[in-house]
Parts: C-alpha cells; structure tokens; sequence
C-alpha cells in the first residue's frame, strides 16, 4: 500500500536538497512513538470502563476509513455543470454540502476555487487539520512534518516535487488551516471535457486535486466518457 | 461585534503566552489583511484545558504576502499569498503596531 502520488511511485527522483524531507515522506522510522503507547492505554481503559465498546470503535473506523475522493469529486462534478450549484459551494458551502446529506459538525467547510491565476494548496502547519468529513483519512504524506512544514515556506518546491510546475504569473495561495476552518480546492476543469456528465467527470476529481498538490485528471488519463 | 472588518490591515501580536494555542510562529508580527470574517467560535486556548470555551472568541481569515511573511528568501513569486485564519485577541491594527 502505497500513499505516495502517482509521479513518485516510478520516478528514481534526484536529491538536490539533501537537507529536506520529502514532502510525502511519513514519519522516520525508529523514533519512539509515545502517541501510539498513549492511544492504546486510553482506548483500553474507555472500553474496560464501558465508555464505548471495541465493536463501535472499529465500525467508526471502518466508516472514516470508507470515505475516499469520491464524494468530494461528485461535489465538484457538480460545482461544474451547475454553475449556481458552484456560487452556492463558494458562497455558502456549509449549505451545498447539505444537499449530498453531509453536515461537518464543529468544523465549517470553505471551498477555494482555481482559477487561471490563482492555485490553491491546503496544509495544516499545527497538526493534521483535514477535511475528514467528506475526504476520509489524510494521506501520510500529509500528516508529515515534512509537508506540513514546507508547504507555507516553499509551496512552489513541493508542488514541483508533486509534479506540479506552475509559471511566475500565477499567484500559489497556501492555506494553512489553525482553527476551526477546514478547507476543500475546487480544481479547474480540465480541457476537452465539453459535454461530459456528472459521472464522467467525478472520475477525473482525484483527492490530492482536492487538496491542491495536483490538477484535476486530464481526459486522456481516464479514456473519455 | 467584531473589531476589524474586512479590508482591514492588521498585525499578528507576538504577546507571550504559555499554553494551548493557535496561532503560529511563523506569522508573529506579520502584517496582513482581513479578507473574511470568520465568525465568533469558542476559544480554543480555554477549551483546551476543559472549560467552556466562553466568551467566544471572532475568527478571521488573514490574507499575507509570502514575501511580508518571508522576506527575500521567499523563492517564489511575488504574488504568492498564505492565508490562514487568527483569533481576534491576537490582532491588533496595522497603524498601532510598534516595529
């Protein structure tokens, strides 16, 4: 299993910058992890007391875990084709998101939209800040102190290392999400796709789009509708 | 009612303060501007320690030059722009701040 992006997978990249991480590397190994001592203790001890049994905490895992892309891709295939549906998501997203039956609870959504002179990419510095809700699970890479660190000082370095290049005239808007906020980037969509469906278009929506390291799918990637 | 409004020019306060809080190093003393005012949320550097949270606290979303946050090592362009989001008793107006 593998949470690398996809140009990282085969690419045997040069380390011009022996003194940075990855930005999709996890954690190093061998350092001691006393969060995951602390979990296991707390856990135990909530079922042991009846807080919650083992059986719910497992099916809560497995439903955050079953949350992929495909429902912010459906959200942005609509913002697409309808383009009210989009003023809405823009404007008022905590109410466009209602309409796929979603609600996020404390944390408010904000949707920030590329456009061809600005690309959005969305870190949290303080810890892992996701739009959980709608993507699932945070990649590692994400998660990293690598990423989280990198992104507000070197946006445009990390994005080359995602294979994303983009010219001096364009504005990189990082968003860094301390508080209460959580952040989804509507992509742009992607040429040659006139016409398209709803369905056709969700599949060109991957996650990392979704969190601002790459573009939408072009159409030669995923075969035309 | 919240104190600054959008448009506004605000700085980032560098006040110590030990406990939890929200607002990075990396933005202290930087200066930016109001580009939405997020709305008024429990404040989180009293949540932390399991009070509740009151009086709350308004939320706003700061819009920075990198090169303002960064300096000339910023090795992008020069419209790059980090936001992020700030609790008003971290702010203070642009035209107060003492370099």
């Amino acid at each position: 299993m593998s949470d690398l992006p996809n140009s990282f997978q085969d690419d045997p990249h040069e380390h011009r910058h022996h003194h940075h991480d990855h930005p999709h590397d996890p954690e190093p190994p061998g350092l001691p992890d006393d969060s995951l001592v602390l979990e296991r203790a707390l856990r135990e001890l909530l079922i042991e007391k009846g807080v919650f049994g083992a059986d719910e905490l497992r099916a809560a895992v497995e439903a955050m875990e079953a949350r992929g892309e495909a429902l912010g891709a459906r959200i942005v295939a609509r913002a697409w084709t309808d383009p009210a549906f989009e003023a809405l998501l823009l404007n008022s997203p905590m109410e466009a998101i209602s309409a796929f039956g979603l609600t996020m609870g404390v944390n408010e959504l904000h949707v920030v939209e590329n456009t061809n002179s600005v690309h959005n990419i969305v870190v949290c510095t303080l810890c892992s800040c996701y739009p959980r809700t709608i993507l699932g699970i945070p990649p590692a890479w994400y998660k990293s102190r690598a990423y989280r660190a990198r992104t507000v000082r070197e946006p445009r370095a990390v994005l080359a290392e995602f294979g994303l290049l983009l010219p001096d005239t364009m504005e990189v808007r990082v968003h860094d999400s301390t508080a209460d906020l959580r952040y989804l980037v509507l992509p742009r969509r992607p040429e040659g796709t006139d016409g398209w469906s709803e369905e056709a278009l969700a599949l060109l929506v991957s996650r990392d789009s979704l969190i601002g390291v790459a573009e939408a799918r072009r159409p030669s990637a995923v075969g035309g509708p | 009612m919240s104190r600054f409004a959008v448009g506004d020019r605000v700085r980032v306060r560098d006040h110590v303060h030990t406990g939890h809080r929200r607002t990075p190093l990396y933005i202290r003393r930087r200066t930016g501007e109001v580009v939405r005012v997020a709305g008024c949320f429990l404040n989180p550097e009293q949540l932390a320690y399991g009070s509740t949270g009151l009086p709350g606290v308004t939320l706003y979303r700061l819009r920075f030059a990198q090169r303002a946050v960064w300096g000339d090592s910023y090795a992008g362009a020069d419209a790059d722009t980090i936001d992020i989001e700030v609790y008003e008793h971290w702010l203070e107006p642009a035209a107060e701040a003492v370099t």
